[in-house]
C-alpha cells in the first residue's frame, strides 16, 4: 500500500474509529469467497495495476480512466464513514477517496440519464470465490444509484484508507462508498461506470429481491425478512462482551440525505 | 433410534480399542474451552462474540451428526460405536445449550423484548429455539435410570425426535447466511444423507423379515 495525502473533510465523524487491523482482515468480498477472513487471504492474486475504469451510456464524455490518474487529477479527501452491513455490525472507516459528483461532472451526463450503474472486475483466474462448485452472486458484481444519490456529497470514490492505497480485499484500486447505505451498496473494484435512463439490476436484489431492495438505506424500522436491523454491533467495541447499539436512521445521515427520499414510501422502496 | 440395535448383533463387530467415555467427553469439550479462551484473550479476530456463538453453533452440528452417524457406520461398516452414542449426543446438547447462552447473554445482552421478538419473528431464531426445546427431553433422559423407567421401547421412540432436531438444526444454519454459501449446504446435505438413508433401511426392510428361526 502506497501512502496518499488527503484534506480533512467536515463530512468526517469523528467517532472511535475501527482499527486496521479490523477494517482489513474482516471483509465481505464474496469473489474472494465468503467467510469473512477470505478475502485477506485471497485477494492477493487480483492484479490490481494497470486499472482503468471504463466511463459510458448517455455521457457527452465517454472516457477510460487509469485509476492513478484519477488519483493524481483529484483533490483527495479523507472521510471518516461510519459503515453498516446489512447483516447488523458497524465500523468507522477512514476513506480516502473523492467525491463521486466530481466524476460524473468531468463526463457530462445527458439529460436522459437517471441512473449510474458499477460493475465490478469479474476475473475467474484471479478470483478464487467466483470458481465455486455453488455461485453464491450472479458474477460479475453490478450495483447501482440514482443519479442525484450518486451526486451526493456524501457519496465517493475511494482510493484508500487509513492513509494508503485501499488493500485488495477491501476493493483495490478503487470502490464506491455511500455511508447512509449498508454495505453491500459499496461495490469494489469497479472497471465500469454507466449512466443509465432505467433503473440498473443490482447483485443483491437479483439474489434475493424480497431482501435486499435498490435502495438498501440504512433504516433500524425497516427488517431485513430474517433479521431485525435496529441495533448493531460496532466491530472492535468491548470484543467478546461488545454491546449493541441503536441503528441510526440512514446511519447517521439523514441531515445530508434525508430529502433524496421526501415522499417516498421506505417500507416499499427499501 | 436405537430401536434395531440389538438385532445386529450376530455379526462380529469391527474390533476397536475401547477408551473410557470420559475421554469422549474431555476431548469434545476442547472446541468449547478453545472457543472461550481465544475469546477472552483476544484472539478471535475482528467479531469474537459472532465467531464464539456461531462456532459453538457449529459444533452443536457436528456432534448432532455423529450421533446419527454411529448407526449407519455400524450397519454398513460394522463399526461399533455405539457406546460412545450418549456421551456424543450429550455434547450435541451442551453446545446447543452454550450456543443458545451466548446468543441470550452476549449477542442480545438478555434484551428479553428483543430476544421474545426475535422467537416470534425471525424464523431461523424460532427453528433453532425448537430444536434447542426438542433437544432437552433428550438429554434429560440420557440415562439408564430413564431407560428403566420409560421401557426401552417408549425411550427409543422419543429419542427419534433427534431426526426432527438435526432437520432443525441444519434449517437454522442454511436460514441465518445470505445467499447459498457451501458450508450450510454442506452439512445440510450430511443431515439429509443421514435421515435418507434410514428411509430407504426402513421401507426396503421391513423388521418381521429379519427375524430368523429360533
Amino acid at each position: 500500500a502506497a501512502p496518499l495525502s488527503a484534506a480533512k473533510s467536515p463530512f468526517s465523524t469523528d467517532e472511535k474509529k475501527t482499527s486496521r487491523e479490523d477494517v482489513t482482515s474482516y471483509n465481505n468480498y464474496y469473489e474472494f469467497g465468503t467467510g469473512k477472513e477470505d478475502p485477506a487471504a485471497n485477494a492477493g492474486s487480483l492484479k490490481t495495476s494497470p486499472w482503468t475504469v471504463k466511463v459510458d451510456g448517455m455521457v457527452g464524455k465517454k472516457a477510460e480512466f487509469a485509476v492513478e490518474d484519477l488519483i493524481k487529477s483529484s483533490a483527495l479527501e479523507e472521510r471518516v464513514y461510519r459503515m453498516r452491513c446489512v447483516e447488523g455490525w458497524s465500523m468507522v472507516i477512514p476513506w480516502v477517496g473523492f467525491p463521486l459528483a466530481d466524476l460524473i461532472k468531468r463526463v457530462e451526463p445527458l439529460g436522459s440519464a437517471k441512473y449510474v450503474a458499477f460493475e465490478t472486475a469479474y476475473r475467474p483466474e484471479e478470483m478464487s470465490g467466483v470458481q465455486s462448485m455453488f455461485p453464491v452472486l450472479d458474477w460479475p458484481y453490478v450495483e447501482g444509484l440514482r443519479l442525484d444519490e450518486a451526486m451526493n456529497p456524501l457519496a465517493i470514490l475511494a482510493v484508500g484508507l487509513y492513509g494508503e492505497t485501499l488493500p485488495n480485499q477491501n476493493g483495490a484500486p478503487i470502490r464506491l462508498v455511500v455511508p447512509w447505505k449498508y454495505g453491500f451498496k459499496g461495490i469494489k473494484s469497479i472497471t465500469r461506470i454507466s449512466f443509465v435512463e432505467k433503473q440498473p439490476e443490482t447483485s443483491w436484489n437479483r439474489q434475493a429481491p424480497s431482501e435486499y431492495g435498490f435502495y438498501a438505506n440504512v433504516n433500524p424500522s425497516v427488517d431485513h425478512p430474517r433479521w431485525s436491523q435496529a441495533t448493531e454491533r460496532r466491530i472492535g467495541e468491548g470484543g467478546l462482551f461488545v454491546k449493541r447499539r441503536p441503528t441510526l436512521m440512514f446511519n447517521g445521515y439523514a441531515d445530508q440525505v434525508a430529502s433524496l427520499y421526501t415522499g417516498m414510501d421506505l417500507r416499499k422502496f427499501y | 433410534m436405537a430401536g434395531r440395535a440389538s438385532v445386529q448383533g450376530e455379526k462380529k463387530a469391527f474390533a476397536l480399542p475401547q477408551v473410557p467415555k470420559i475421554a469422549v467427553y474431555l476431548v469434545g469439550f476442547i472446541p468449547a474451552v478453545w472457543l472461550f479462551y481465544a475469546g477472552v484473550t483476544d484472539q478471535l479476530g475482528a467479531d469474537p462474540m459472532r465467531y464464539l456463538e456461531q462456532g459453538l453453533g457449529l459444533w452443536a452440528l457436528r456432534f448432532l451428526i455423529a450421533t446419527l452417524a454411529i448407526t449407519p457406520l455400524r450397519q454398513l461398516f460394522n463399526v461399533n460405536l455405539l457406546r460412545y452414542r450418549r456421551a456424543v449426543g450429550l455434547l450435541a446438547f451442551y453446545y446447543a445449550a452454550l450456543h443458545l447462552l451466548t446468543y441470550l447473554v452476549l449477542d442480545q445482552g438478555l434484551d428479553l423484548p428483543a430476544i421474545v421478538a426475535d422467537i416470534v419473528k425471525r424464523p431461523y431464531i424460532t427453528i433453532g429455539m425448537a430444536t434447542f426445546v426438542i433437544l432437552v427431553p433428550l438429554a434429560v433422559t440420557s440415562n439408564n435410570a430413564a431407560i428403566r423407567r420409560m421401557g426401552g421401547q417408549a425411550w427409543a421412540k422419543l429419542h427419534r425426535l433427534v431426526y426432527a432436531a438435526a432437520i432443525g438444526a441444519a434449517l437454522h444454519f442454511l436460514l441465518v447466511v445470505k445467499s447459498w454459501p457451501p458450508e450450510p449446504i454442506i452439512y445440510a446435505a450430511i443431515v439429509a444423507v443421514l435421515l435418507g438413508y434410514r428411509l430407504i433401511r426402513s421401507s426396503v426392510k421391513k423388521p418381521s423379515a429379519r427375524r430368523r428361526p429360533a
